[in-house]
């Protein structure tokens, strides 16, 4: 299962981090280091076993359908870096 | 001037009871003690403004006599906690100069019982690290040394700056958070108290997510009352956070007897490894004798899915950070790398902004989610962790409470374990089978390694069953008698 130069770059695509070329052999043996250690559990029978969707045993609650704001817009806006007339602005998607 | 940063919490609201203090003079202390130990680079933002603020109206509201139970208590905030209008970073460059319009749960919990905020303190960035060596804002040190050794140690982590300001008198208390052992060991590896509660005890709301089935939010002290005041405070069900529990908060002071006779203490088979140093299977075996002379009951337990654990976590906590970190692209806040396409803004912000420990387990987060691998890492992943947590429900049939080593060896140097992820990885695995499973556990201080660093004991406890987990952490307490300072000093 070995991850190779192919892998790392198509995972860093995935993951949308930019990775230079120089960078990913010893981005693939690290992560290959990772991926055989815990490669470990696949000694493990877990035929039948349920995986665990939430580690207390409650059921989840439901409130209310109403809008609450955490925060006014221009409260929120004030990190951003950069918007115009309320809005994020980001590079032009649309020609 | 010096003796009231030495102080408890416990010890400080008495003073301020008696009037032998103000929280202005409380607040002042801890303020130079902070300037005077910016060595250890334990804060990322210092709030000491803000703090002399809340001292001055911690001082109103006691003369007033409506003083709450954390009046006037000067802490260090972990910088994960989104704190109003200050800096709340992660310790990650992709925040660069974020300040949240909100607040965090837990902190509006503390300054509504009156803590001061003394400033952020620093972290592994986005939590993920056991040596505070991953933070943008640089290496916190560990105020102990080694005896005849002036290298400076790591603090642990991801709580290391938390954990270096309480060891070192800057803050009486501090908040941490804990995903795979980030309150425990760092605790462990400076002399304090770490408290990681139940999954669900505090809210999560405000908290910048790391793997967000794990996270839990918890304090760090100087003593078990303080544990158990701090926690009184920072738990609430919170309909804002849709994993918070809506159970009784307890009255965890009360708990606190130290009485443990005929309390059922479980020490499992499976913690003793192979290679771990003889002194902490020295002092783990010195706890159990502390607890059987006390009359309680010793019982051998057996969890046959320990050492899974840490390599459960290495999928599923990658796997949830890979998500909970898709929104920092540049667009809302923090850093934007402004560069060609959209696409390219993404992708070079990240990669400019997140440090390499992030970056890789963003990546194998990433990996083990994607088509074709799924069912065999996240989906295997899953149901390791329900054996895991099957694991201590039977174990709950026979015992109360667990007892372990919090981490297998004292503080290193800063520099060790860099060149090996896994090397680092291995810090946690005795507090990461808790985390998988969503339990409380608690480091207490029990003894001093044979270079004079001190070594902590880990307490695991049922669900939500802190009050009895606190109270066997206090007859620990008591019996450890664990006076050693950093600096070689005693209390």
């Amino acid at each position: 299962m070995a991850i190779d130069k192919a892998t790392v770059l198509r995972v860093a695509k995935l993951a949308r981090i930019e990775v230079a070329d120089e960078a990913t052999d010893g981005l693939a043996d690290e992560l290959n280091a990772i991926m055989t250690w815990v490669e470990q559990l696949s000694e493990v029978d877990t035929e039948g076993v349920e995986p665990m969707t939430s580690v207390v045993d409650v059921t989840p609650p439901l409130r209310s359908d109403t809008v609450d704001a955490v925060a006014p817009r221009d409260d929120l806006l004030v990190n951003a870096p950069e918007s115009e007339d309320g809005f994020f602005v980001v590079p032009k998607v649309v020609e | 001037m010096s003796t009231l940063t030495d102080l408890t919490i416990a010890g400080a609201r008495a003073a301020l009871e008696k009037r032998e203090c103000s929280a202005r003079e409380l607040a002042e202390a801890h303020i130079a003690a902070a300037e005077g130990a910016r060595h250890l680079n334990a804060f990322v933002a210092e709030t000491f403004d803000l703090a002399m603020n809340q001292a001055d109206a911690s001082d109103k509201r006691l003369a007033a006599g409506e003083a709450g139970l954390l009046e006037g208590m000067p802490l260090a905030i972990k910088d994960l906690y989104c704190t109003k209008g200050v800096h709340s970073a992660a310790c990650s460059h992709i925040l660069d100069g974020f300040k949240p319009p909100y607040e965090s749960t837990v902190t509006a919990n503390l300054w509504r019982e009156g803590a001061v905020m003394l400033g952020k303190a620093n972290m592994d960035e986005f939590a993920m690290g056991s040596a505070n060596v991953t933070s943008y804002y640089g290496n916190v040190t560990n105020p102990w040394q080694r005896q005849g050794d002036n290298k400076p140690l790591v603090p642990g982590g991801s709580s290391g700056g938390s954990a270096a300001a309480v060891a070192a008198r800057i803050a009486l208390a501090a908040t941490g958070t804990d995903t795979g052992g980030s309150i425990r060991q760092p605790a462990a590896f400076c002399g304090l108290v770490g408290l990681k509660p139940t999954y669900g005890r505090c809210s999560r709301w405000g908290i910048i997510a790391f793997a967000s089935s794990l996270d839990q939010a918890g304090p760090l002290t100087r003593s078990v009352e303080d544990a158990a005041l701090m926690l009184q405070v920072m738990a609430s069900y919170d309909a804002k956070d849709s994993t918070s529990v809506d159970v009784p908060v307890p009255d965890y002071s009360a708990a606190l007897s130290g009485e443990v006779k005929g309390l059922r203490v479980g020490v499992p088979a499976e913690y003793r490894l192979d290679g771990m140093p003889e002194e902490i299977e020295e002092l783990w075996r010195r706890g159990i004798d502390w607890y059987k002379d006390a009359g309680a009951e010793i019982v051998d337990i057996t969890l046959p899915h320990t050492k899974y654990s840490l390599p459960t976590y290495y999928i599923v906590a990658p796997a949830e950070c890979s998500s909970n970190l898709a929104r920092y692209d540049g667009v809302r806040y923090g850093l934007r790398e402004e560069d060609g396409d959209l696409t390219q803004m993404y992708e070079r912000t990240r990669a400019k902004g997140f440090g390499a420990e992030v970056q890789r387990r963003i990546m194998i987060g990433t990996y083990v989610l994607s088509a074709g691998y799924y069912d065999a890492y996240y989906l295997k992943a899953q149901k390791l962790r329900t054996l895991i947590a099957r694991d201590f429900q039977q174990a709950w049939e026979k015992v109360d409470v667990v007892l372990t080593p919090t981490a297998p060896s004292a503080a290193f140097a800063i520099g060790e374990k860099m060149d090996d992820p896994i090397a680092m990885y291995l810090n946690d695995v005795f507090t990461v089978p808790a985390s998988m499973a969503g339990l409380p556990g608690i480091s207490v201080p029990a003894g001093l390694s044979s270079e004079g660093l001190p070594l902590g004991l880990q307490l695991i406890g049922q669900p939500f069953d802190e009050a009895r987990m606190l109270n066997a952490a206090r007859f620990m307490e008591i019996a450890a008698n664990f006076t050693a300072q950093p600096g070689g000093g005693a209390a």
